[in-house]
C-alpha cells in the first residue's frame, strides 16, 4: 500500500507536485479512458438480453429480471416488487398482463390473484453475465462458417506468405543474376500501391482464374507483399556469404541452403512477419468483401459488416459477435504485447 | 534497437511453430527442387527462388495495375476488356467536368467530387489532429512515468483492431440511444443526433480512426524521442533554457525523421480511408461520409449499372495522389541526409 501510495505520488521535485507531473498523470488517466472504455462498454453490453439493450438511458451492468418456478405454470414467472394499495410492498410473481392491468401471485401463496396496475410494479433484476447472445449468435449468424473460413485464410495465407517471399528475398540477397535489380525496382515502387488503386482489374483477374467465392481468391493474391520481401531482404543481407559457400563446398544443394541455413538464420525477421500477416489477415476486409459474394465462403470481418447491415436493430447479437472476432487478436495481443509494439517501432510496419 | 534483439523473446513458441511448419513443406520441397538443380544448374536457381513471388506478383498485382489502363480508357458497362469500346480520355473528362469546381452539384459526376471534396477535409484535419495527438502521447509517454509499457499497449490495444470492429464498437456507442447520449441526457441536456448529423458523423468519422491508429504513430514518435541522446538535454538544462526552448531547439529537429515518417504514412492511409468508415457511417447520412475508396466500390461493383471505366479512372487518380505524397517523401528523406 505504501508503495503504490509513493508511486502515485511521485514527483519530480522532490515532494512538492509539479505542474508537468499533474498534466502528464491527468492526461494517462483521461485517455485510458478513452481508450478503453469503449471495449470495455462493448464486452458488458454484450451480456444484455435484447430488451436490455434497448432500453434508454442505458445502464452500466447487464441485468436479468428474477424469475421463479410455481407449480401449476409451464413457465418461470418474473418477479415484480408492488406496491400494494395499504402501502406495503411485495415482491410477487406475474402470471399474466392484460392492458394495463397485471395479474400477479405471492410464491409463497399461489392461489390468491392480486390485481396490480402496471404502474405500480417494478421488476426484480440481478446481475447476470448471461451466453444466450453468445449461443444465439452463433446459432443465427453462421459464426462457425465465417470462423473457419477466417482461420483458413489466415493460416493458409500466412505460411505462404512467409515460404514464397522469404524464398524470393533468398534469391535477392545472395545471388547476383540478370534481372535481379529490375525485379527489386518493380517490388519497391508498388511497396505504396494499395488494393484500392487497382480494384475492378483484379476483380477480373480473380474471375478469370475462377477464385471468386473461393478462399484461395483471398489467399494467394496478397501472399507476395513486396513489404515481406523488403523485410526479409535487408535482414538476409546481414547473413554472412562465407556460410553459404562453405555449405556448397560440402556439397549441399542450393535449395538445402536455404531451408537448412537461410530460413533458420532469419527466424526473427520471418516471426516478424509472420505476427504482421496474421493480424492483415485477420482484419481484412476490402479484398475478401470482393473476391467472396457467397456468404457461407464470407471471413469473419465480411460476415460481421453484412450481419450489421442485415439485422440492424439485433445489437444484442451484433455486439456478441463483435467481441467473439476481437477475442483472438486480443489474446494474441495480451501474449506478445511487447513483441508486436517493438517490432512496429523497429521496422515502421503495420 | 534491431530485430534480432525483438524476436529473441518470441523465440520459443513462435519458432518452434514456424520450425514444424515450414519444416514439414521444406522435406517435400527438398526432393523437388533437389531435381531442379540437377535439370538446370546452380545459374538458374535464383529465378526458382523468385518465381513463386514473381507470379503471385505479376499476376495480382502488376499485370492488374496496367488493365487499369485499359478499363480508365474504355467505356461501357460490360465486364470483358475485349467487349470495351476504347473511348479515350472521356472518363476523366467525365470525371473532371465542372461548371464550377467549387461546388459540386454543377459536376456532371457529382458523387466523385463529393467524394473528392470529402476525402479532401477529411485528410487535412484527421492527420492533422493525429499527428498532434501522438506527438502529444509519444511526448508524455517519454517522461519518467511508471508503468510505461502498459499504457504504450492501452494506446496500441485499438491498431490491432479490425476497422469493422472499431466502427461497430463505435456505432454502439455513438447511436441515439446510446452511451454517450445516455452521459449526456443524464447531465440535463437533449440526446445528439450524431450519426444523422452530417457535421457530427464526419466528426465522429474523424475522431474515431484516430483513436484507432494514433497507437500505431506514437510508437514510431516515441522511438524516436527515445534515440535522441540525454546529454544533449543536460547540456541544455545547464545552459538555462528552459523546457520550451528545449522543445523547440532540441527535440522537434532531432525528431524530424520520424515527423516525416508518421507525416507521409498517415497521408497515405487517411487518402485510402475505407472499411472503417464503411461499416460506421456507410457514406451516410446522404453523401455527408462519402470518400474515394468507397466512391470507386460503389461505381464498380455495388452501383446497379457498373461503370468499370469511371471506377479505374477515378482509382488512377487517386493512385497519382499517392505516388506524389510517396515522392515527396522520398524529396524529404533525401534532403534529411
Amino acid at each position: 500500500m505504501g508503495r503504490i501510495w509513493g508511486f502515485l505520488t511521485r514527483t519530480r521535485g522532490g515532494n512538492k507536485l509539479h505542474i508537468t507531473d499533474m498534466i502528464t498523470y491527468l492526461y494517462l488517466g483521461l485517455s485510458v479512458i478513452i481508450m478503453f472504455v469503449p471495449v470495455v462498454w462493448l464486452v458488458l453490453s454484450s451480456f444484455k438480453s435484447s430488451a436490455e439493450v434497448v432500453k434508454f438511458p442505458p445502464r452500466l451492468l447487464p441485468y436479468r429480471q428474477e424469475t421463479v418456478e410455481i407449480e401449476g405454470y409451464d413457465e418461470p414467472l418474473p418477479l415484480y416488487e408492488v406496491s400494494l394499495e395499504d402501502g406495503s410492498t411485495a415482491v410477487l410473481a406475474q402470471t399474466r398482463r392484460v392492458g394495463l392491468e397485471a395479474q400477479m401471485i405471492d410464491p409463497q401463496n399461489p392461489d390468491d390473484i392480486i390485481k396490480v396496475n402496471i404502474e405500480d410494479r417494478k421488476p426484480v433484476e440481478s446481475v447476470y453475465f448471461g451466453l444466450d447472445n453468445y449461443i444465439e449468435g452463433v446459432q443465427s449468424f453462421n459464426f462457425a462458417r465465417y470462423l473457419r473460413n477466417s482461420v483458413i485464410v489466415t493460416i493458409a495465407a500466412t505460411i505462404l506468405t512467409l515460404l514464397v517471399n522469404s524464398m524470393a528475398a533468398f534469391a535477392l540477397s545472395k545471388y547476383r543474376f540478370r534481372g535481379r535489380d529490375l525485379i527489386f525496382l518493380i517490388m519497391i515502387s508498388t511497396l505504396m500501391v494499395p488494393l484500392s488503386v487497382v480494384l475492378v482489374p483484379v476483380f477480373l483477374v480473380i474471375t478469370e482464374v475462377g477464385w471468386n467465392n473461393n478462399l484461395l481468391g483471398v489467399i494467394v493474391p496478397g501472399a507476395a507483399t513486396p513489404t515481406g520481401v523488403f523485410l526479409l531482404r535487408q535482414y538476409m543481407l546481414t547473413i554472412p556469404d562465407e556460410l553459404l559457400d562453405a555449405a556448397r563446398i560440402d556439397g549441399a544443394s542450393e535449395w538445402r541452403i536455404y531451408s537448412q541455413i537461410i530460413l533458420p538464420l532469419s527466424k526473427p525477421a520471418l516471426a516478424v512477419l509472420a505476427i504482421f500477416s496474421v493480424m492483415w489477415r485477420w482484419n481484412d476486409f476490402l479484398w475478401p468483401l470482393i473476391v467472396l459474394s457467397r456468404s457461407e465462403m464470407f471471413t469473419l470481418q465480411v460476415g460481421l459488416n453484412s450481419f450489421q447491415g442485415e439485422l440492424n436493430v439485433q445489437w444484442h447479437l451484433i455486439l456478441a459477435m463483435t467481441v467473439l472476432t476481437l477475442l483472438p487478436i486480443t489474446i494474441v495481443f495480451a501474449f506478445l504485447q511487447r513483441n508486436i509494439t517493438t517490432g512496429i517501432a523497429t521496422t515502421g510496419l503495420k | 534497437m534491431t530485430v534480432q534483439s525483438f524476436t529473441g523473446s518470441v523465440g520459443g513458441l513462435f519458432g518452434r511453430l514456424i520450425d514444424s511448419v515450414l519444416g514439414f513443406f521444406v522435406s517435400i520441397l527438398d526432393l523437388i527442387f533437389g531435381t531442379i538443380q540437377r535439370w538446370i544448374g546452380i545459374r538458374g536457381m535464383p529465378y526458382v527462388f523468385v518465381l513463386p513471388n514473381l507470379l503471385i506478383f505479376g499476376i495480382f498485382i502488376l499485370f492488374p495495375m496496367l488493365l487499369n489502363f485499359v478499363y480508365a480508357t474504355t467505356g461501357g458497362t460490360e465486364f470483358y476488356p475485349d467487349q470495351r469500346p476504347w473511348v479515350g480520355t472521356a472518363n476523366f473528362e467525365q470525371l473532371s467536368t465542372c461548371e464550377n469546381f467549387l461546388d459540386p452539384n454543377t459536376c456532371r459526376e457529382d458523387l466523385f467530387w463529393r467524394a473528392v471534396f470529402n476525402t479532401t477535409g477529411y485528410v487535412i484535419l484527421q492527420v492533422g489532429l493525429m499527428v498532434l495527438a501522438s506527438l502529444g502521447t509519444a511526448l508524455v509517454l517519454n517522461q519518467k512515468i511508471k508503468a510505461r509499457g502498459f499504457f504504450r499497449s492501452v494506446y496500441f490495444y485499438p491498431v490491432l483492431l479490425s476497422p469493422i470492429v472499431v466502427a461497430l464498437i463505435w456505432k454502439w456507442i455513438l447511436q441515439e440511444n446510446g452511451l454517450l447520449n445516455g452521459i449526456i441526457v443524464s447531465l440535463g441536456y437533449d440526446k445528439v443526433p450524431f450519426l444523422v448529423d452530417a457535421q457530427w458523423a464526419r466528426f465522429w468519422v474523424i475522431i474515431i480512426s484516430v483513436w484507432a491508429f494514433m497507437g500505431f504513430y506514437t510508437l514510431i514518435l516515441l522511438a524516436g524521442l527515445q534515440s535522441i541522446p540525454s546529454d544533449l538535454y543536460e547540456a541544455a538544462s545547464i545552459d538555462g533554457a528552459n523546457q520550451w526552448n528545449t522543445f523547440a531547439k532540441i527535440t522537434m529537429p532531432l525528431l524530424m525523421p520520424q515527423m516525416v515518417v508518421v507525416l507521409v504514412l498517415s497521408l497515405i492511409r487517411a487518402v485510402q480511408i475505407f472499411d472503417l468508415v464503411f461499416a460506421f457511417t456507410g457514406g451516410g447520412p446522404g453523401t455527408a461520409t462519402l470518400y474515394l475508396v468507397q466512391y470507386i466500390y460503389s461505381k464498380g461493383f455495388s452501383s446497379p449499372s457498373k461503370q468499370f471505366g469511371l471506377a479505374a479512372a477515378a482509382s488512377l487518380v487517386m493512385a497519382g495522389v499517392l505516388i506524389i505524397l510517396t515522392l515527396i517523401q522520398q524529396l524529404m528523406r533525401r534532403e534529411e541526409q
